[in-house]
């Protein structure tokens, strides 16, 4: 079917919505409680465009498109209607910028940057609430929230644990999880997922290293537990990873697990192994990697010469890289000459 | 995997037998629950009432160690009522008939007994997947970590191909690999009998060309298996011994034993991240750098080959694994050098046939990576084996008698032990471990006792209670619960303190050499406290 947008012509698929179009064309419509992979919501009022002939302006996420349909995404009609809901959404909000940890990633920022609002014009009541810190990896900060049901949408539909869900009615709505009781003893599994994607400083990783969104940079990887492999980005500043995102453009489609999530402080743990290690009289003593290979190979010299290359055994490794495993195998076989190399596979 | 992980969230049936899918794979766990909701049927077989069976259409709470006699009774069910694929059977399967005359022995009644089910569920079961258009089976450590665990896979694939859920979109024989590159090793050759891609060590074709591709001579004998190795250290059979990245002195059966044999070994390298339990034995520990320190790639289950990048510089003066084995190498005589993990890539490729269109520059391109079978460099590589035709020609039904597991409980030893993941820690806990926010949510080692049970022996939720089997004991915390048999018992293996596998059972499968971990006989006491012992 055929649609114009912004004066011009498309042609396009006709079970999408204006929203599905708009991103394909690379048409920018702002959102805050949008995701591709759940049920549109029509929450957060920022994805508003004016359909010719419509009564009032429509939310583009969940109107569907109609053949000769004249969409205006951007005209000053809904640039103000964007502005006031943004207006809105800014008076009940803790203009805590400053010192907030999502600054620079904050989706909220950026639209009050993008539409030249400074503060919230409506004076009067906020919205209180106690921050949620049970859980040992993740915040709720109500009073940051801006309710666009992101968070609870991703535990109900995509990672099926049904741990939150809104509380009260109205002004006094928060996210909470059953009777209050705290995440701690819900249903969360720590996954982090809504962590995830929260667009403003509602749900952030409790986090002991201070870092600026701006200063670090994203590393795309796969994550080092199960099986599944997980796409994830890791993020980096000054050489230290400080926090993991999932992909969306990977197998598992934006979600993680609590060990993909928050599980990365192994990496720069103080016990990690930094030097080779002799045994000497029952005493681990640090060595150079030119005694340590020297040692094996006067080990390995000596013992093929006595007892032969079936002497040796080798255990390659699960948890190692495809060429890690391929060079293992290679040495005992092409380099010691036996065929014993084994892995954990059946552990 | 014979299918994608892609697949699981539009699925009509999902069968799941040993695996705790939701715990042990969250991502595709939760994939499976987004099936449910969407309508999927549910079929789910686990000694425990594992979160997922809390959504089954059909929850079956066997005994540990009676896979193969439920899944002969579910082909049973199919063949009395004539639900099978008789088109798919004869088009593209062969024995058929013999697997008949097998289950016929199977009923739901005499299975019934078998598992401890019932037999309306069985014949519920049975009926659900053999019905459904397409219907997948997942499964993990729960089927193959057995004595008959070589057996119980084979029976897996006998009911998909019996309904001709082999080659089809939604359906196939997914086992769920547990560690993040446990394929990838299997695919490189980290097995005593394989080169890379399978290539037997044996043949005279594929250690010809390796010989010239590595320019070196090669044994052909078939190397020894992990506990086969572990006995040699014992003989002194074998006298050199270097582990890469693994911790048996957790992971492995019957600690003490393997305890014996490390202590025993003439030298003993490791190569590792932490100074773990099984370092802490070596005579030289090598650094290793972590996956964020290095490039390379890891193949997941669903045999998708993807990127692993350097994000930081190697901690102190670790080396990338690839490069500290290239080294030994060098230092043994081999002069082969590699400048980076892409050109080992490229040499992989040049062996593998699997492997042989994969790239770093493919990898790059893709964000997705590519799935092996990928041939060659405008391959697209494979998301589903055997679509067009079975591998081998004709799928081959392989009928498997249920054979009981090696040790069952006596009056001694009253108790089925058995042994799995949590979903806070991963494997021996050297990496999670070190998290304090996992070890807030799961701080010890526990086993899982029925509520009666508990009553009976007076055992309270936290209470210490002692554990011992025919090869050792320990001392671990009372879980009370309702989610496992009275006659069983569960323990996490993750934990080096009160460790699972100082009770487990050492008895291989006779085909795959993979231990018995999920089915010992133990018996159980209230452990003395601390003032009532002195």
């Amino acid at each position: 079917m055929k649609i114009n947008i912004d004066n011009k012509s498309y042609e396009v698929a006709n079970d999408s919505t204006i929203l599905e179009v708009c991103k394909l064309l690379n048409i920018d419509i702002p959102t805050l409680c949008y995701d591709e992979r759940l049920t549109p919501h029509s929450a957060c009022r920022m994805c508003l465009v004016e359909v010719e002939g419509a009564k009032n302006l429509v939310t583009s996420c969940s109107t569907r498109v109609r053949d000769g349909m004249r969409v205006f995404t951007n005209n000053e009609k809904v640039r103000s209607a964007r502005r006031e809901v943004l207006d809105l959404l800014l008076s009940n909000h803790p203009m805590e910028c400053l010192n907030c940890e999502k600054s620079g990633r904050c989706k909220l920022q950026n639209y009050a940057y993008e539409y030249d609002l400074v503060d919230g014009t409506f004076k009067g009541e906020t919205r209180k609430g106690e921050i949620d810190s049970s859980n040992p990896f993740y915040i709720y900060d109500p009073e940051k929230c801006i309710l666009c049901g992101l968070c609870v949408r991703v535990c109900d539909e995509l990672q099926c644990s049904h741990a939150i869900g809104f509380e009260d009615r109205g002004f006094d709505t928060i996210v909470a999880t059953p009777f209050r009781e705290g995440l701690i003893n819900s249903e969360c599994v720590s996954c982090g997922n809504c962590v995830s994607v929260c667009p403003v400083g509602a749900l952030v990783p409790k986090s002991l290293e201070k870092f600026r969104h701006w200063e670090t940079k994203e590393v795309r990887t796969t994550c080092s537990y199960c099986g599944v492999g997980c796409q994830i980005d890791l993020k980096v500043k000054d050489d230290k990873v400080l926090g993991a995102q999932p992909a969306f453009d990977g197998v598992n489609q934006g979600l993680l697990c609590v060990k993909g999530k928050f599980a990365y402080k192994f990496i720069s743990h103080p016990d990690r192994l930094k030097t080779p290690l002799i045994k000497k009289n029952g005493e681990f003593v640090e060595a150079s990697w030119e005694e340590a290979y020297r040692l094996i190979r006067q080990k390995a010299t000596n013992i093929k010469e006595e007892s032969g290359a079936d002497s040796f055994a080798g255990l390659t490794s699960a948890r190692c890289t495809n060429e890690d495993n391929y060079l293992f195998q290679k040495l005992f076989r092409a380099v010691i000459g036996t065929n014993n190399v084994d892995h954990c596979a059946r552990l | 995997m014979t299918n994608t992980i892609k697949e699981v969230q539009n699925s009509e049936c999902m069968f799941i037998i040993g695996s705790n899918t939701t715990e042990n794979h969250p991502v595709i766990g939760a994939m499976m629950k987004q099936a449910k909701d969407k309508g999927a049927k549910l079929i789910v077989a686990d000694p425990r009432r594992i979160e997922l069976s809390n959504y089954a259409d059909v929850y079956m709470q066997i005994e540990p160690g009676t896979n193969i006699a439920l899944l002969n009774g579910m082909m049973n069910v199919i063949v009395e009522k004539k639900l099978y694929d008789k088109k798919y059977i004869d088009d593209r399967t062969e024995n058929f008939e013999e697997l008949v005359e097998l289950v016929k022995e199977y009923t739901p009644e005499r299975v019934a007994k078998i598992c401890g089910i019932n037999e309306e569920d069985i014949i519920k079961a049975a009926t659900i997947y053999a019905k459904a258009n397409s219907a997948g089976i997942y499964y993990a450590m729960g089927i193959t970590q057995h004595s008959t665990g070589t057996h119980g896979v084979m029976s897996i694939s006998n009911l998909a191909l019996m309904c001709g859920n082999v080659g089809k979109e939604f359906g196939g024989v997914n086992p769920l690999r547990g560690q993040n590159n446990v394929q990838g090793a299997c695919d490189m050759g980290g097995l005593p009998a394989d080169l890379p891609g399978y290539q037997k060590v044996f043949k005279e074709e594929v250690v010809e060309k390796f010989e010239k591709a590595w320019g070196s001579t090669l044994s052909t004998k078939v190397g020894l298996t992990i506990p086969e190795i572990l006995d040699g250290c014992e003989d002194d059979s074998i006298r050199f011994l270097y582990i890469m990245g693994e911790n048996p002195m957790v992971s492995d059966p019957d600690i003490n034993h393997v305890k014996k044999a490390l202590t025993n070994v003439d030298f003993l390298v490791v190569q590792d991240i932490f100074l773990t339990e099984t370092a802490q034995l070596a005579d030289v520990i090598l650094p290793a750098s972590s996956f964020a320190e290095k490039d390379g790639t890891f193949t997941n289950t669903e045999r998708r080959v993807q990127r692993v990048r350097k994000a930081i510089e190697p901690i102190g003066q670790s080396k990338p694994d690839w490069q500290i084995i290239m080294e030994i190498m060098n230092t043994l005589g081999y002069k082969k050098k590699y400048l980076n993990s892409s050109s080992i890539m490229e040499e992989i490729a040049s062996v593998t046939p699997q492997y042989g269109g994969i790239s770093y520059k493919r990898l790059e391109a893709d964000p997705m990576g590519l799935q092996w079978p990928c041939l060659d460099e405008n391959h697209p590589g494979t998301p589903i084996l055997h679509k067009e035709a079975i591998a081998r020609g004709r799928g081959l039904f392989m009928p498997c008698e249920y054979v009981k597991s090696a040790e069952l409980p006596d009056k001694e030893y009253p108790f089925i032990f058995t042994t799995g993941r949590i979903l806070y820690h991963y494997h021996t806990r050297s990496m999670t471990g070190r998290v304090e926010g996992l070890n807030i949510l799961a701080p010890s080692s526990y086993v899982e006792i029925n509520e009666i049970t508990a009553r009976k022996m007076d055992i309270k939720d936290g209470d210490l209670v002692k554990l011992s089997s025919r090869r050792g004991e320990i001392e671990t915390t009372a879980k009370v619960t309702d989610i496992i048999d009275e006659e069983v018992l569960f323990m996490p293996f993750h934990y080096a303190e009160g460790a699972a596998n100082y009770l487990t059972n050492t008895s291989l499968d006779a085909i795959s050499k993979i231990p018995e971990l999920k089915v010992a006989a133990v018996k159980m006491e209230k452990a003395k406290k601390i003032e009532e012992a002195l």
